[in-house]
């Protein structure tokens, strides 16, 4: 191959990542909340030979202010816990892999360990999840847990309360990844002779103690096909970025050109440096929202339809992308060259620009050399180049 | 006609019913095994399948309990699967109140209903121990008294997050340009001394409006507290005359909540032993009661009634001359059945009066005290006896617990259901799609007829 090969993952959420997507001819506005709706995509996703698709969530309804909930009525409302689209989908789909959104502020470190563990049982060895902070103050009211105060909007990046709970996110994955070793590999013996089910010595407490939560442990399930499924955060700023270099195998950062991405990568690289994760495979993946078509200004002519039906210009933390399929394949590979390892995008439009992303682009990847043409490993961690790795907890 | 009869599934559990010994017996962590066990029950027709769930690996003697199977899946992960694998039988899981929060589990459960067509259940327990409570943020302890409280405020909540869409906000008009019908849908606030809550709920109503919602407590508040709230009671009654008087008690408190007699179901736990005679049946229960209870689990039986440590007791000798310790449990951890001994010198002489009248040793006593099989003969003994007691308002149907993991299930599935299914007293295929519509129960609601009692 001239180029190391290029990860690509979809970004799947509600009707695609334009406002007006739920009102193009192909949508299926109405189907949002069905298994067959979610299934279609990812399957359509699997014919792409993507790595991975990510699902969007939060507790709460969507909206087009990102710091409080608004009252429209003319955008898409309402959605399914992501982790369990994902399993809902998997046992439909054989190769690809499952990148749910999960909230680290208002959930239990043990109850989202067994279901990502669980997920990965479901899928064999395909499960990840992508953890996100939540800082609003109305999202924490939903669930009672503990309250926040309200963010300066100038100044999210460095606010004292999001840097806080980006650090208790980093405590939440550790407890995730010591969950998943708690058990060994052979822990269940099954032995006839003792009458012992486990090796109760290859179970292991975790006994985490940190400044938010402590949990003990072990996991009720066991360690997951992959060891440990795949971790991904995504950042725009420093605190997250640590956040990646800390704690994740995957990151997605949001480059404006060529050069920012390599700054990105560079960001992310010291983090890691940092936290002692130098010689760990950390991927970064550069995010796109793609707007696809057959030339140039057919989809330049599309964005713009689609803004003036939106009443507002398309506005969005990741670079927007419109052109050909043959155009994004030149930018993917400039940007790798960058020092990006694979792209997250985000399609406008379901399932019009996944289509294009599966049919068109990935074709033309296939044929420049720079994207597989079969699924070559049968887990997530496979797919990425990882291996599986030791239980930290073996032969302690 | 006569009652039809609802009968369910039940995932084997982590404890010595379920034979992990037995050459056919398959993983319970694979997905394949969830798969194989809820094809057989659909297969079958069932009403449902049922997952319990526990949130700490048991302790015993201070390390964890090695004897029985030992660990399992996240509930609503495996639910949201299977309904990938099934097209028609409900999924009911028990999820916990105390280590949980309402928003949470009510965007799981409403979104297992969307994702399942309407398949959906939930079963409520509520636990208070610290020992559990040490693997989540929230701790563990509750008061005594507030335990039904909590609960009993969690469900409401989630009730109320569950209403709070009404079912006809989502237009998703493509031409008009109008999504929704309502700029604040999901609109709540509930506000008690256990949650503080408000804002908008995120998930759109589900097929079934509420998932069923299951209730397992026994004592007199936690029958009210079905009788209020449930929509049926997973008992421990499966004896003909147990389960009629509770079958009584429970249905006679309904008026006072102002619902109906079919408004509440109980379904009894129930385990079943097949043979082609009685003699035969007899004789496999009698090899699936030693293979349950070996000398080693038998002695583990004895401490968590004595409370103390009797490593070193014979099992094949009489029982232990001291008595029991009384008071809180601390060598059994992270098992409920242990509260159930609640005068354990007395239930210590109970069970040294059998053993002396009928010369059994320790394990052959707890052979006969923990977990006799409900359901032991024939297909057609079993049949008559499963619908005489539904008849006779026992129950109005069971959750059959097989031995073994995962096909378990088939014999029943495959000799007994047949039998029902002739008389007129089981369903020969699925009427509706929902498990609602399995169980003959109403839609609650805000899109439903009933309101919620409280």
């Amino acid at each position: 191959m001239p180029h190391p090969p290029i990860h690509l993952v979809a970004a799947l959420d509600g009707a695609g990542w334009h406002p007006a997507a739920w009102r193009e001819p192909g949508a299926r506005p109405a189907e949002l909340l069905t298994a067959g709706y979610w299934t279609d995509l990812v399957q359509e996703a699997e014919r792409g030979l993507l790595d991975a698709v990510t699902l969007e969530d939060a507790f709460a309804l969507q909206s087009d202010d990102p710091f409080v909930a608004d009252d429209r009525t003319d955008r898409v409302r309402g959605r399914l816990d992501a982790v369990l689209v994902a399993s809902r989908v998997a046992p439909t789909t054989r190769h690809i892999g499952f990148l749910p959104t999960a909230v680290v502020t208002h959930t239990e470190p043990f109850h989202l360990s067994k279901a990502i563990a669980t997920l990965d049982y479901v899928s064999s060895g395909r499960a990840g999840v992508r953890v996100q902070v939540a800082a609003r103050p109305d999202v924490a009211a939903h669930l009672g847990r503990r309250e926040l105060p309200p963010v300066d909007r100038d100044a999210v990046a460095t606010a004292p309360v999001v840097v806080e709970l980006f650090d208790e996110a980093a405590d939440y994955v550790e407890v995730l990844r010591r969950l998943w070793d708690s058990w060994e590999d052979d822990a269940e013996i099954r032995d006839a002779a003792t009458g012992r089910f486990v090796d109760v010595d290859k179970l292991h407490y975790i006994d985490f103690e940190g400044r938010h939560f402590s949990v003990r442990g072990p996991s009720i399930t066991p360690r997951p096909p992959q060891g440990q499924p795949l971790v991904a955060a995504l950042g725009h700023a420093e605190v997250p970025w640590r956040l990646i270099g800390r704690s994740a195998d995957l990151g997605f950062v949001t480059p404006t050109d060529a050069a920012d991405a390599t700054r990105l990568v560079d960001a992310v690289r010291t983090e890691q440096a940092a936290a002692g994760r130098a010689e760990e495979t950390v991927h970064v993946f550069g995010d796109l929202l793609v707007v696809l078509d057959d030339d140039a200004s057919a989809a330049a002519d599309r964005l713009a339809r689609l803004d003036e039906v939106a009443g507002a210009p398309l506005r969005s933390d990741a670079r927007v992308f419109t052109g050909t399929p043959a155009q994004l394949a030149d930018l993917l590979l400039e940007w790798q060259r960058a020092g990006l390892t694979g792209f997250r995008l985000r399609p406008a439009v379901l399932p019009d620009d996944l289509a294009r992303i599966t049919r068109d682009l990935v074709p033309e990847l296939q044929r420049r050399g720079a994207f597989r043409t079969g699924y070559e490993a049968a887990t997530l961690r496979g797919l990425l180049g990882l291996g599986r790795p030791a239980n930290r907890y073996a032969n302690a | 006609m006569p009652k039809q009869i609802h009968l369910a599934a039940h995932f084997p559990g982590v404890n010595n019913t379920t034979v992990w010994s037995d050459p056919s017996s398959g993983s319970h962590i694979e997905f394949d095994s969830f798969r194989e066990f809820a094809q057989i029950a659909e297969r079958g027709k069932l009403d449902f399948i049922f997952l319990a769930e526990g949130l700490r690996l048991r302790e015993q003697n201070d390390r964890i309990y090695d004897l029985d199977v030992v660990g399992r899946p996240d509930t609503f992960t495996v639910l949201a699967a299977l309904a990938a694998v099934t097209d028609r039988i409900g999924l009911t899981g028990t999820i916990n109140s105390t280590f949980n929060e309402p928003y949470e589990v009510a965007r799981q459960f409403a979104s297992l209903d969307h994702l399942s067509g309407g398949r959906a259940a939930w079963n409520v327990v509520t636990s208070w121990d610290a020992f559990t409570g040490e693997n989540f943020r929230r701790g563990g302890f509750l008061a005594q008294g507030d335990r039904y409280d909590r609960a009993r405020s969690f469900l409401q909540t989630a009730t109320e997050l569950f209403d709070s869409w009404r079912g006809d906000e989502v237009v998703a008009d493509k031409d008009g340009g109008t999504f929704l019908a309502d700029p604040h849908p999901g609109t709540f606030a509930h506000r008690d001394r256990f949650f503080d809550i408000s804002g908008q709920f995120d998930v759109p109503r589900s097929p079934q409006g509420r998932p069923v919602v299951f209730q397992a407590g026994d004592s007199d508040e936690g029958r009210d507290f079905a009788a209020a709230s449930a929509d049926a009671i997973f008992s421990r009654h499966s004896t003909l005359e147990a389960g009629q008087a509770f079958y009584a008690d429970v249905k006679g408190r309904l008026p006072r909540f102002g619902r109906g007699r079919d408004e509440l179901l109980i379904l009894p736990a129930a385990t079943f032993v097949l043979g082609d005679t009685e003699e035969e049946a007899a004789e496999l229960a009698q090899q699936i009661r030693l293979a349950q209870v070996s000398p080693a689990t038998a002695i583990k039986f004895l401490e968590q009634l004595w409370n103390r440590d009797l490593s070193d007791h014979d099992p094949d000798g009489p029982l232990p001359s001291v008595d029991p310790v009384v008071g809180e449990n601390t060598i059994a951890r992270g098992r409920a059945s242990v509260r159930m001994h609640r005068d354990p010198v007395a239930t210590a002489q109970e069970w040294r009066a059998k053993a002396e009248a009928e010369h059994l040793t320790t394990r052959e006593l707890i052979v006969e005290v923990t977990g006799r099989q409900s359901f032991v003969g024939t297909p057609q003994t079993v049949a008559d006896t499963i619908d005489r007691y539904v008849q006779a308002d026992a129950s109005d149907g069971f959750i059959l617990v097989p031995h073994i993991t995962p096909g378990g299930m088939a014999p029943f599935v495959d000799r007994v259901v047949p039998l029902l299914q002739e008389r007129g007293v089981f369903r020969a295929d699925y009427e509706g799609t929902t498990l609602r519509d399995h169980l003959g129960l109403p839609l609650r609601g805000a899109g439903g007829a009933s309101a919620v009692a409280s």
